[in-house]
């Protein structure tokens, strides 16, 4: 069944789209992220203009962020000072990241910025990743018992001014640090139409030594109301939003996180952490052969005004 | 002005368009002057017909007559880009802007453009995409470029999005007089005025000519939503995210295990 959609100007298949959500739901579900990283790119090989993509993408990881933030409130699972103050570091993060967008837009230099985005940080992000993972999996093989690194122990940005005590999670730190982790999330998830929860979990684990069960349902949190605003921004700056688009998508993207969350349940931590990082690569290489290989068009068209 | 008064008044005009051999008279006319954007558009098709009446007191006549139908969308401005390699990757480092070049155009013809009429005719009528001017920002100055592969390239792109085409084939006479012709509109043609003119060709010279129009609209909810996010940007946005965290609460109610 063909569907027209109004904003982004072309007719798409609702199942196709619909199956799309549902199959990078289940891998949000599984993951416990937000899954733009994969949604973005999908919809962008399927014809959709990328600015079209990137903006209708934000609409609907608020959508499955909100719903997963949820079951961790229920919980008690969220650490609301510090999701506040990574919000306030957020939100003037999205709006430096809409206004260079928009600039990016005019210069026609929009999709190559998106592109050499992913490539960085996903080929970062998913080397990291599998390292950390693959010696903890050599590390339990070996019968020695799974280690962290110690919590408590101090980095320097730690005792910066400003300090705040972040009750839920148990840890009184700077808040400097802690709005710098939120500008660059809001910078980079605007730009890219991610929530960034793959960048933001480690961050807070790694950095600031936020414990475990508060740091998922923070950074949804987090995720959901920067990915809020940010839809707003850019629904009220480039009139790119595609509702249609984004309402198809976050219904086959809350269903598909239910399923994705009863596999994920089942699969050790550290395997789904080598499996998350293996994806985040793949997705990586995939934008960097774009950029590398020799487009079969060197020409492109792009209309000039207020439409998309 | 009286009823009779305006029909006078649009036969002289008619009469005056159709040249200085005022044998032929053109009449055109479309299935359908109004194509609607509804959730389940996928590009349509519409019927180009028309008849050639022949001026009874007119000696003689001409031969085998000829029709080139040119459509032509609404006008945008728009910009090519061409990208290069720089550092190993592949950047846009050109980029030239058009001035309102049309978003769609169609040139549809009963044979090929060459066989009707002069290469001279041709470029003075501006027939067919070749001869379309299509011209571009230059320092602030407006002009065509010829030989341009900017040029050649926005028409290209074009023609691959089913935007721009050039059928020598499409006009079919039914009877010698009597000719219809299909005009192919793509799933993603812009919305808004479309222009249809008819041009009446025989032995090479052009005998008549007349002028048709359509329009393309969105109607019912496409429109609500594109007029939404384009003048009411920020209450659209409120709205979009409103709507993305009902979903999210809906599916955190109906999926709820506790």
């Amino acid at each position: 069944m063909q569907i027209y959609l109004p904003i982004a100007d072309i007719p798409v298949n609702v199942f196709l789209v619909l199956a799309m959500g549902l199959a990078v739901g289940f891998i949000s579900g599984m993951f416990g992220i937000g899954g733009g990283f994969l949604m973005t790119p999908l919809l962008i090989f399927i014809g959709v203009q990328p600015a079209v993509a990137v903006a209708s993408v934000t609409t609907h990881v608020a959508a499955s962020s909100f719903s997963g933030a949820i079951a961790y409130w229920r919980r008690n699972a969220i650490d609301v000072t510090l999701a506040l103050t990574l919000l306030a570091g957020g939100i003037v993060g999205s709006a430096g990241g809409v206004a260079l967008f928009t600039w990016l837009r005019t210069q026609d230099q929009l999709d190559l910025v998106i592109g050499l985005s992913y490539v960085t940080l996903l080929s970062v992000v998913g080397v990291l990743l599998v390292g950390e993972s693959a010696r903890a999996i050599i590390r339990s093989r070996q019968g020695k018992p799974v280690e962290l690194r110690r919590p408590g122990s101090h980095i320097w940005f730690h005792g910066l001014p400003l300090k705040l005590r972040f009750k839920r999670s148990k840890v009184y730190v700077s808040a400097i640090p802690v709005l710098a982790i939120g500008l660059i999330i809001g910078f980079i998830g605007a730009i890219m139409g991610i929530g960034g929860g793959f960048l933001l979990v480690p961050m807070l684990i790694y950095l600031m030594r936020v414990p475990t069960a508060t740091v998922i349902g923070t950074s949804l949190v987090l995720t959901f109301l920067t990915m809020v605003s940010a839809t707003v921004l850019h629904a009220a700056t480039n009139h790119l939003v595609d509702a249609v688009l984004a309402l198809i998508l976050m219904v086959g993207g809350v269903i598909g996180a239910q399923f994705g969350a009863h596999a994920g349940q089942r699969i050790r931590g550290e395997w789904l952490r080598l499996l998350l990082g293996l994806l985040v690569f793949a997705v990586g290489l995939r934008f960097a052969f774009q950029l590398v290989l020799q487009p079969e068009d060197l020409y492109s068209i792009r209309l000039i005004g207020g439409g998309p | 002005m009286s009823y009779a008064h305006a029909a006078a008044v649009a036969l002289v005009v008619l009469l005056a368009n159709a040249g200085p051999v005022a044998a032929e008279r053109l009449i055109a006319s479309l299935t359908n002057h109004h194509v609607m954007i509804t959730s389940n558009y996928t590009g349509v098709e519409l019927v180009l017909f028309g008849s050639v009446e022949r001026d009874a007191a007119a000696v003689g006549g001409h031969g085998a007559y000829d029709i080139v139908a040119t459509i032509t969308g609404p006008r945008e401005p728009l910009r090519t880009r061409r990208k290069q390699r720089m550092l190993g990757i592949w950047v846009n480092t050109a980029a030239r802007t058009f001035v309102d070049p049309p978003s769609y155009l169609a040139v549809l013809a009963s044979r090929p453009l060459d066989a009707i009429t002069s290469a001279e005719n041709q470029r003075r009528m501006q027939l067919g995409i070749a001869d379309t001017p299509l011209p571009e920002l230059i320092n602030n100055d407006i002009g065509e470029v010829s030989n341009d592969p900017f040029r050649a390239a926005l028409v290209r792109l074009m023609r691959e999005r089913g935007l721009y085409s050039e059928q020598p084939n499409a006009v079919t006479f039914l009877t010698p007089t009597l000719f219809r012709a299909a005009i192919s509109l793509p799933a993603q043609v812009p919305i808004g005025n479309y222009n249809v003119d008819v041009k009446l060709f025989a032995d090479g010279n052009l005998i008549a000519h007349t002028n048709s129009a359509f329009e393309i609209v969105k109607v019912g909810f496409e429109q609500f939503v594109v007029n939404a996010a384009r003048e009411h940007g920020l209450l659209y946005g409120l709205a979009t995210a409103m709507m993305a965290l009902f979903t999210g609460w809906i599916a955190s109610v109906a999926f709820r295990r506790d």
